[in-house]
């Protein structure tokens, strides 16, 4: 039995890698929506976590740890350089922001000799396994459980239902905006390190926006009444062309298509249930 | 009376070329109930929206106890003591009616970041006191058994109590009410009334505008009057009830004439 299950994680390996990084990028993406903001830019911190872990592992070959701290260092600095103008203003300007900063960056990535151009970087050490991936996915469920459901999971509840009453009621807007697009950066460059450090290789296109709308998605179908929905999203997601591997070659149109339908038909997503917003027993 | 909560002076906003707001000024002291009344457009929602933050004046100075907080955003006032409610009740509709109120209670309720992930003591029993809050604050309202039904499904009328309850969770030296009544049956009216003089009896100071008079008449301690933008007349309801200009800003000019020589004949 044992052996099977050895067989079966081996065979699926780059799979199980996918769902345990897939759910963490859905995770980073829920903690923009949570409070009401939309970040197209997850794809973006993704990447340049990717780039920044892949180059210190391979050029300096700094020691692993380190370079998971630095690939969450590096897009929590991107995100507040884009966050500080951007985020003092409601509507869709984060959101048209974030795209630019997407395509800027695989520019960057295509262009610069240190990135390995269109071609990107090969080589990585394998480094990061289910352990790692799944033990920092469940720490950050908890953490995002255990957030809220206190006075900051209110607020941002609250930001979320109506901006201005919740500035009413003494919620800083400008420092929830700017954390939770930071804290959504740094779970993106997390991911983006264990994806270069599972797959072994890194293009600039794995980061474009198709990577974020496909991200947008999990959060999208999965609803984010509560942490659970985005991840849940991811899975169905990650796991759907496997499932369909007919139909590969459509899996954009699918993406689209679940948009469409959730939009439509499942407002909260197929995980509808809403977390409690209290930290102790009513 | 420096001892005013509440000052406006010269406060004054155009949008183009029309001064919605136009040089107003008064003061509300604390502990009483002020209403600010008008016609349609005399700019009283407007003033509630600049003293309470979501607009910016084009002239003129806004001190709330001791502090003039012309440049604050909403939040900043709102950690100052300043609370609010909506003409079109903003709720947040997802949420139960405790969470909607403990959401009122943001500026105290302890416990950061670190205490709430690790769920330290202190964190626990913050928000058990914040719960023991909030059901006390319900039970206030008349609302003990809603604490878990979901705010956006409760009955119109008790919707703007739990907005009312949420603003007073937050424990405000000054609450602005715009239209408080707006919608309400005479019964639930008379309901609202009591729950604001009980408000009043705890300490609150409140600003209202609303419509219904009868409602300002018997709440109020002073009344401001607008029109188009301006103050026209200021004073204890009974003063402003017999004010001319203020009959001839809600009623037109010949009815003030026709009631002002009606006055003089007698």
């Amino acid at each position: 039995m044992s052996e099977f299950l050895a067989d079966f994680l081996f065979s699926y390996q780059s799979l199980i890698h996918s769902l345990g990084i897939n759910g963490l990028l859905a995770l980073s993406m829920y903690v923009v929506l949570a409070i009401g903001q939309l970040s197209l830019g997850q794809a973006a911190f993704m990447g340049l976590g990717a780039y920044t872990s892949a180059l210190l592992t391979l050029k300096l070959g700094a020691p692993f740890p380190l370079v998971l701290i630095a690939s969450m260092a590096v897009p929590a600095l991107a995100a507040l350089i884009i966050g500080a103008p951007t985020l003092r203003l409601s509507g869709v300007y984060l959101a048209l922001a974030t795209i630019g900063l997407g395509e800027v960056l695989r520019i960057a990535f295509v262009n610069s000799e240190l990135t390995g151009g269109a071609l990107g970087l090969s080589g990585i050490p394998e480094k990061a396994g289910y352990a790692l991936i799944f033990g920092c996915l469940a720490l950050a469920l908890i953490a995002f459980v255990l957030v809220s459901r206190s006075r900051i999971g209110r607020a941002m509840e609250a930001m979320r239902e109506d901006e201005v009453a919740a500035g009413m009621l003494g919620v800083h807007l400008p420092r929830y905006r700017i954390s939770a697009l930071v804290v959504s950066a740094m779970l993106a460059g997390l991911a983006g390190a264990f994806n270069a450090h599972v797959s072994s290789f890194i293009s600039p296109n794995d980061y474009g926006f198709d990577a974020a709308v496909t991200i947008l998605s999990y959060a999208l179908l999965g609803g984010i009444g509560s942490p659970f929905g985005p991840v849940v999203g991811a899975i169905i997601l990650t796991l759907l062309p496997e499932v369909l591997r007919p139909l590969h070659d459509f899996r954009l149109v699918f993406n689209g298509l679940i948009i469409v339908i959730a939009v439509l038909f499942m407002p909260h997503g197929i995980v509808p249930w809403r977390i409690g917003r209290t930290g102790a027993r009513a | 009376m420096n001892g005013a909560l509440l000052t406006l002076e010269n406060l004054t906003v155009r949008f183009g070329g029309l001064a919605a707001v136009d040089s107003v000024s008064f003061r509300v002291e604390p502990q009483t109930v002020h209403g600010l009344i008008g016609p349609n457009g005399a700019g009283k929602t407007t003033a509630f929206n600049l003293i309470s933050g979501l607009g910016h004046q084009s002239e003129g100075h806004i001190r709330l106890d001791g502090e003039t907080i012309d440049d604050w955003p909403s939040w900043q006032r709102a950690q100052h003591g300043l609370a609010r409610t909506f003409q079109n009740i903003r709720m947040f509709g997802e949420m139960t009616a405790l969470e909607n109120v403990l959401a009122g209670m943001h500026v105290h309720v302890g416990g950061g970041l670190g205490a709430t992930l690790l769920r330290l003591k202190s964190f626990r029993s913050a928000e058990a006191a914040a719960i023991a809050k909030g059901h006390e604050i319900l039970g206030f309202l008349g609302l003990a058994d809603a604490s878990t039904r979901r705010a956006g499904n409760l009955p119109y009328g008790d919707q703007r109590r739990l907005e009312i309850g949420r603003a007073l969770a937050s424990d405000p030296k000054l609450m602005l009410l715009d239209e408080p009544a707006a919608g309400m049956n005479p019964s639930e009216t008379a309901g609202l009334i009591e729950l604001l003089l009980r408000l009043k009896s705890r300490g609150v100071t409140l600003l209202l505008v609303e419509h219904d008079m009868h409602f300002i008449m018997n709440l109020c301690d002073r009344i401001t009057v607008l029109n188009f933008g301006r103050k026209i007349a200021e004073g204890t309801p009974l003063e402003v009830r017999s004010d001319p200009k203020v009959i001839e800003a809600y009623l037109g000019t010949k009815v003030a004439e026709r009631l002002e020589a009606g006055a003089r004949v007698r």
